[in-house]
């Protein structure tokens, strides 16, 4: 689950400045989960902007707006209603807005209306907890599946640093340090020799961006 | 000039201080300070944008002290910079006579005056005195070969009160086993308890310099217990402080008292004054 927040609505209001139509864009995934791009979000910024004078030809809120082909299918089924608008807002992710500007085209401006945070755990129904950190080297078989990139603030990888209080992170009080929890639970599972080897220094050049993935039984098909 | 390493190696009971670069390049008071340290401590600690609040480098003051002839410890945290930036000042600071790095994990930009920074962490504390070692032998972090190397006297920092121990004493090994070679300690208060720390220690190749944090009031020592991690002030220090007629005065007493005793087992002791460094003479000298 990608979270996504919304955007404070003046820096919307500051993109569409000098422009009278829009045309909405939602998303039936994870905006919809995080109530930042579902239905009742894209009708809340309908009625905001139409407030503003902003007239709004149209919406779409597609299953999953990070999907290229999903938005080809939407600029299809609302091609005059997207030709119509001066600007389109998009209300997903990162991934959906940059969806969208890639079918738009360099014509037409493509706004988000909400700002991507992290890639989440959910504990249920709106309980998010940042869950990876997506750094391309898996380390949880060595710190007994808690991992130190995305539960240290530091991302340390050999162990607590001074700032343990009592168990507690010097980041925020209210979180369990993650090197006393892979401490605690490496010594419940007998592995605590895990702990005492030097971890390398992490490979980020696995993180060279933008990175792009084709899997091994689509690539004679694309 | 006094040297950390001949200090060290002398089996002498061995004082270093930590003196904060100025906010500014207005360094008089930082010289001021260092001047009546001169002579006084084996080296000096140059502290590395303590609490991530932005100040004169620490490479910097370290080169104003060597002008001044005391030895630096130049503090160097990973929160600042990556692998390439920190090799790169790790070497600038041997060429430029600096022979003691402390290596450090840094605190955290939120506790700072730039939370918006980006927190650079690309190395960790051991992985950096790992780092200094191979330097040291004149290779950088990935095997290539230097036309020079360093050799740096390196040394961590570890909190021989941290709840719970054992992680830390964890990680205490792996900056032996990386290369530290002197630890200045967290401070403390709690004596019998970090005896049992030293004697853990000991079992090592390493110098331990116990942490002496100057307490200036008994609202200071109140302040430790809820801000500062890996602090605890007992109840009898404060005590003591709040039934003082000059909390400050009591706050040195301390201090000397605790190097006192430190004198009689320990290899020797690392004063932090933070912003009393005015005092520090004060407290070497009730400690003899």
């Amino acid at each position: 689950m990608i979270i996504t927040r919304k955007k404070n609505f003046n820096k919307i209001l500051e993109y569409l400045e000098g422009k009278t139509t829009v045309f909405l864009f939602g998303c039936n995934a994870c905006a919809e989960q995080c109530e930042t791009g579902g239905e009742n979000e894209v009708k809340e910024m309908t009625n905001l902007l139409e407030k503003r004078g902003k007239k709004i030809t149209g919406f779409s809120i597609p299953d999953e707006t990070c999907y290229t082909m999903l938005i080809k299918k939407t600029f299809r089924e609302n091609r005059d209603d997207i030709t119509a608008a001066d600007a389109l807002l998009v209300m997903a992710c990162g991934a959906g807005v940059k969806a969208v500007a890639d079918i738009a085209g360099d014509e037409k401006p493509v706004f988000p209306a909400l700002d991507t945070l992290y890639l989440a755990n959910v504990a249920r129904y709106g309980h998010f907890s940042e869950g990876c950190a997506m750094c391309g080297e898996c380390l949880l078989g060595e710190t007994g599946g808690i991992c130190p990139h995305t539960d240290c603030p530091k991302g340390l990888l050999n162990g607590p640093c001074g700032g343990v209080v009592n168990g507690k992170c010097e980041v925020n009080i209210q979180n369990e340090c993650a090197w006393i929890r892979i401490y605690t639970r490496l010594k419940k599972q007998g592995r605590l020799e895990v702990l005492k080897r030097i971890t390398p220094p992490k490979d980020y050049s696995v993180q060279i961006k933008p990175r792009n993935t084709i899997i091994e039984s689509r690539k004679k098909t694309q | 000039m006094l040297t950390l390493r001949d200090a060290l190696t002398s089996n002498r009971f061995v004082i270093t201080a930590e003196i904060c670069p100025p906010k500014g390049t207005d360094t008089t008071a930082f010289i001021k300070n260092a001047q009546l340290l001169k002579n006084r401590i084996a080296a000096a600690n140059v502290t590395d944008n303590q609490r991530a609040v932005m100040r004169l480098s620490s490479l910097a003051c370290s080169v104003l002290l060597l002008k001044e002839g005391i030895d630096p410890v130049f503090q160097m945290t990973c929160r600042d910079r990556n692998r390439i930036a920190l090799q790169s000042d790790i070497l600038g600071a041997w060429t430029l006579g600096i022979s003691n790095i402390l290596a450090l994990s840094g605190d955290h930009v939120s506790f700072g005056d730039h939370r918006e920074a980006k927190p650079v962490f690309d190395l960790d504390s051991v992985q950096l005195v790992q780092t200094i070692s191979k330097l040291n032998n004149a290779r950088n972090m990935n095997d290539t070969s230097l036309n020079s190397g360093t050799d740096f006297l390196i040394g961590a920092v570890v909190a021989p009160e941290a709840n719970p121990l054992e992680p830390e004493m964890i990680k205490f090994e792996k900056k032996v086993l990386a290369g530290a070679r002197f630890f200045q300690t967290q401070a403390f208060y709690d004596m019998e308890n970090f005896k049992r720390f030293y004697e853990y220690a000991k079992r090592f190749d390493v110098k331990i310099l116990a942490g002496i944090l100057l307490l200036k009031s008994a609202k200071m020592a109140h302040f430790l217990n809820k801000n500062v991690p890996g602090v605890t002030v007992p109840t009898n220090i404060i005590e003591e402080l709040e039934s003082a007629p000059d909390q400050l005065e009591k706050g040195i007493e301390i201090a000397a008292r605790q190097i006192r005793e430190l004198k009689t087992f320990c290899d020797g002791a690392h004063i932090m004054a933070i912003g009393q460094e005015e005092n520090v003479p004060k407290i070497i000298e009730s400690a003899n």
